[in-house]
């Protein structure tokens, strides 16, 4: 019974294996492993990437058939809802990283074993150094860095031909009038706002504990107010930017970068105090045993070194690992150097600001309560 | 009732003034008899789809108003640290005794095995900032710890083990229902000085609730002074023009929520299509552009062309059963265009009005999406703070509150209609 598993799983990995050989060669067989997986994600450019460079050659060298559901939007309530009932449908789930911080405190989501459960690098670093700090909560597994920044317009008149250079800009109307998209939350915009009014980058946290450093926060970006249209979803600013009804806006830079190189809109980047945020899987927890021997087979494929720089062929998001790095090449289609494109490049992260999540999942419901106050006013 | 008991009761002999059916039972209880049978059938056959409601509908919504009330999180995670905490008097100025130290760490011994501390850290944090830290925090090193002197160590762990309100928190929300959610609801909580309104800077829901119904009015007002000139039309035009008008009523109808709403976005925003016409023709000046997205006014257009249907089908299939002779009878008798419409018209669509108002006003008091997308900062309703609690903070406490809160409201407007317009005054059709 067991030499005949055996033989029948062999067999089944050379077969399927042999197209994609080269990728795929030490792939190890997957044992009492369900046949279909539903994977989540948010659908768009970003999840055809996924699609592309890790479902794909793992379909074709598992023969698994992968579904897709696009509900990552909503992946936190409906992992609730799911674990309550009983029946959980997900096998892994893409989130932000806050989302697997809050997913993980409920307990819905799979503590996970870097070491033995994520393929080492190439080198042999293991795969809980290669992901370095990046691994925020003990059930997540990054896949990305992706970052909110700011693009702008380049033929605004009333600028006179200057062009922003830091992300004060934002809160400069006279030398740059317009307006501007700002995220309708109060992450990120509490911190720039705090930047811009002279805080340190250092102690933007500890100021924002205090009430003084909140309201310090909302009087700054008070100046602004009635000069901001507020998004709720990632396309909008890239929309309004080139409908031409903002000037500047904040939105995740992999949309920028399609409105710049792939739409050819008058619009550039501006990198400056760019926030990292992170991507990745979840494991629900609570799946029956086959099922979590294929997710646990899958993630330790897809986010490998090779494959998290294979994601960037097709989408300006920065590989979560540190040896991928190296291994990122030009964009599928467009042929261009991906690389400078990478929020994470070095050229581009002069100025990075490192967003706390650990603070945000404390101090969120409590920010938010008096940052939605201070918008309805 | 069948004939024969009727026949039985006037043959009935009324010797002791009781009048009886033929098997001599008296006639009140047979007759009370045949109509719960009745009854009783009747009820068998809406049994089903009863069964159905009460599975499918009342169950689940109930279920979801009760987590309004619901925290039995609390005494369930940490069960001997609340059992000790009772001893223990929140207005001292000391931090509760050693027993309640170490029940605290046999409780939290338990939780980290399975998992449950980091949830009640972020129950709890609902309500104080800062305790999902301190219990995914402590939940690392609670295992570490010595036995004994647990106060200590605890303190050592995170130091607001040591602030009186880390342990008040704790105790005000150790029974298993808690009035938290809805205080929260309407922003008021409960200090250690009782239940008071919340600071001005976090005070939104009932800023919320009034926008929402003020809204909801002003979009019901304006579906009736669109509306009613429509379905007058459809009413009184020959069949043919009518039925084509009224496929141009119900084509928006058929054609998706978002398209219709990211199409009022087109025509609305600064450099759309309105504003560029507006311009165009000189009405106004090129830097001066109307504002009329991402604000009450967005909502308020876009809402009225989503819901205006609902509105004319209504009127319409009132107006079309209100027989022309009366007007003719009302003009015959002296009566001017105006009057004939205003005093005897008019009165006879008041339950189309009725009906299309209440299906509009109800509707768009729940509405989410197209606020949401087109009401900016001051335009959202309060379903987009429902949304936001359900899908994003997790604190579905605080939705059912919410949700409680906006069916009371609703359920007491009906009331109130009722009692003015009367609701046997609605007409469907």
């Amino acid at each position: 019974m067991k030499l005949k598993t055996l033989l029948l799983a062999t067999a089944a990995s050379v077969a399927f294996a042999a197209p994609a050989v080269t990728q795929d060669a030490e792939l190890p067989p997957c044992e009492n492993c369900a046949d279909t997986m539903t994977l989540v994600s948010w659908g768009g450019a970003y999840q055809t990437s996924q699609q592309k460079a890790y479902a794909e050659p793992y379909a074709a060298a598992t023969g698994v058939t992968v579904v897709w559901d696009e509900s990552s939007n909503e992946a936190v309530a409906k992992l609730r809802a799911m674990n309550e009932a009983g029946n959980v449908t997900w096998d892994v789930v893409d989130v932000v990283a806050s989302d697997a911080i809050r997913l993980c405190d409920e307990g819905l989501a799979r503590v996970m074993d870097p070491e033995t459960e994520l393929a080492a690098a190439p080198d042999g670093t293991s795969a809980a150094d290669d992901f370095g700090d990046l691994l925020v909560s003990e059930c997540f597994i990054p896949q990305i860095v992706y970052s909110t920044t700011f693009g702008y317009r380049t033929d605004v008149a009333e600028w006179n031909g200057k062009e922003p250079e830091d992300i004060c800009a934002v809160f400069d109307l006279e030398a740059f009038p317009g307006k501007r998209s700002l995220e309708k939350r109060p992450i990120n915009n509490m911190e720039w706002a705090l930047l811009c009014d002279g805080v340190a980058k250092d102690d933007v946290y500890d100021v924002l504990e205090t009430e003084e450093g909140v309201a310090q926060a909302l009087a700054k970006l008070d100046t602004i107010k009635d000069q901001v249209v507020w998004w709720s979803a990632g396309a909008e600013t890239p929309q309004l930017l080139a409908d031409g009804e903002v000037v500047i806006g904040s939105t995740y830079n992999g949309r920028l970068f399609s409105v710049i190189e792939e739409q050819d809109q008058p619009v550039k980047m501006l990198w400056d105090a760019q926030v990292f945020d992170l991507d990745g899987w979840i494991i629900p927890e609570g799946l029956p045993e086959d099922r979590l021997n294929r997710a646990l087979h899958f993630v330790k494929f897809a986010t490998d070194t090779q494959r998290l720089a294979d994601q960037a062929k097709y989408i300006s998001y920065g590989p979560a690992r540190a040896s991928s790095a190296p291994l990122v090449g030009t964009h599928a289609d467009l042929g261009i150097e991906m690389a400078p494109h990478m929020p994470t490049d070095p050229n581009n992260a002069k100025n990075t600001f490192l967003y706390n999540y650990t603070w945000w999942a404390d101090n969120r419901d409590d920010l938010d309560a008096k940052f939605q106050a201070w918008l309805a006013q | 009732m069948s004939s024969a008991t009727t026949d039985a009761a006037i043959s009935a002999t009324p010797d002791d003034g009781v009048v009886r059916a033929a098997d001599g039972t008296p006639l009140k209880k047979s007759l009370a008899r045949a109509l719960r049978r009745e009854k009783t059938r009747s009820f068998l056959l809406i049994a089903p789809l009863l069964l159905f409601i009460l599975i499918s509908f009342i169950a689940p919504i109930a279920d979801m108003l009760f987590r309004s009330v619901e925290n039995n999180i609390v005494e369930d995670t940490i069960p001997r640290t609340v059992e000790a905490l009772k001893e223990w008097d929140p207005d001292s100025d000391e931090l509760p005794s050693e027993d309640v130290f170490a029940a605290l760490h046999a409780d939290l011994e338990i939780a980290v095995k399975q998992r449950i501390h980091t949830r009640l850290g972020s129950r709890l944090n609902y309500e104080a900032s800062g305790m999902s830290g301190l219990f995914r925090k402590t939940g690392r090193s609670v295992r570490r710890m010595d036995e004994g002197n647990y106060r200590e160590q605890f303190i050592e762990a995170d130091e607001d083990w040591g602030e009186l309100e880390t342990w008040r928190v704790i105790r005000r929300f150790s029974a298993p229902y808690t009035a938290g959610y809805f205080l929260n609801a309407v922003d008021a909580e409960r200090t250690s000085e009782g239940i008071e309104l919340k600071p001005e800077n976090e005070r939104i829901y009932l800023t919320l609730f009034n926008r929402t119904l003020v809204m909801s009015l002003a979009i019901t007002l304006s579906c009736l002074l669109l509306g009613f000139p429509i379905a007058y039309l459809l009413a009184h035009l020959s069949l043919r023009t009518s039925n084509m008008l009224l496929i141009l009523v119900l084509l928006p109808f058929w054609t998706s929520l978002l398209v219709r709403t990211s199409a009022w976005k087109v025509l609305l925003q600064q450099q759309g299509v309105i504003n560029d016409f507006l311009v165009w023709i000189g009405l106004i000046d090129d830097a001066n552009r109307l504002v009329m997205i991402n604000n009450q006014t967005g909502t308020i257009i876009a809402m009225t062309h989503i819901l205006l249907p609902f509105m004319i089908l209504p009127l319409f299939s009132v107006m079309k059963t209100i027989s022309p002779s009366y007007v003719r009878a009302a003009k015959s008798l002296g009566a001017n265009d105006w009057t004939a419409f205003w005093r005897v018209y008019f009165p006879q669509t008041i339950p189309g009005i009725g009906a299309g108002a209440i299906l509009v006003f109800i509707l768009s008091i729940g509405y989410y999406i197209t606020p949401e997308l087109v009401g900016g900062t001051s335009g959202i309703f309060i379903s987009n703070r429902i949304a936001y609690h359900i899908s994003s903070s997790l604190n579905w406490g605080l939705a059912a509150a919410l949700g409680t809160i906006l069916l009371a409201l609703v359920m007491l407007l009906f009331y109130v209609y009722d009692k003015i317009v009367g609701i046997d005054n609605v007409k469907l059709g």
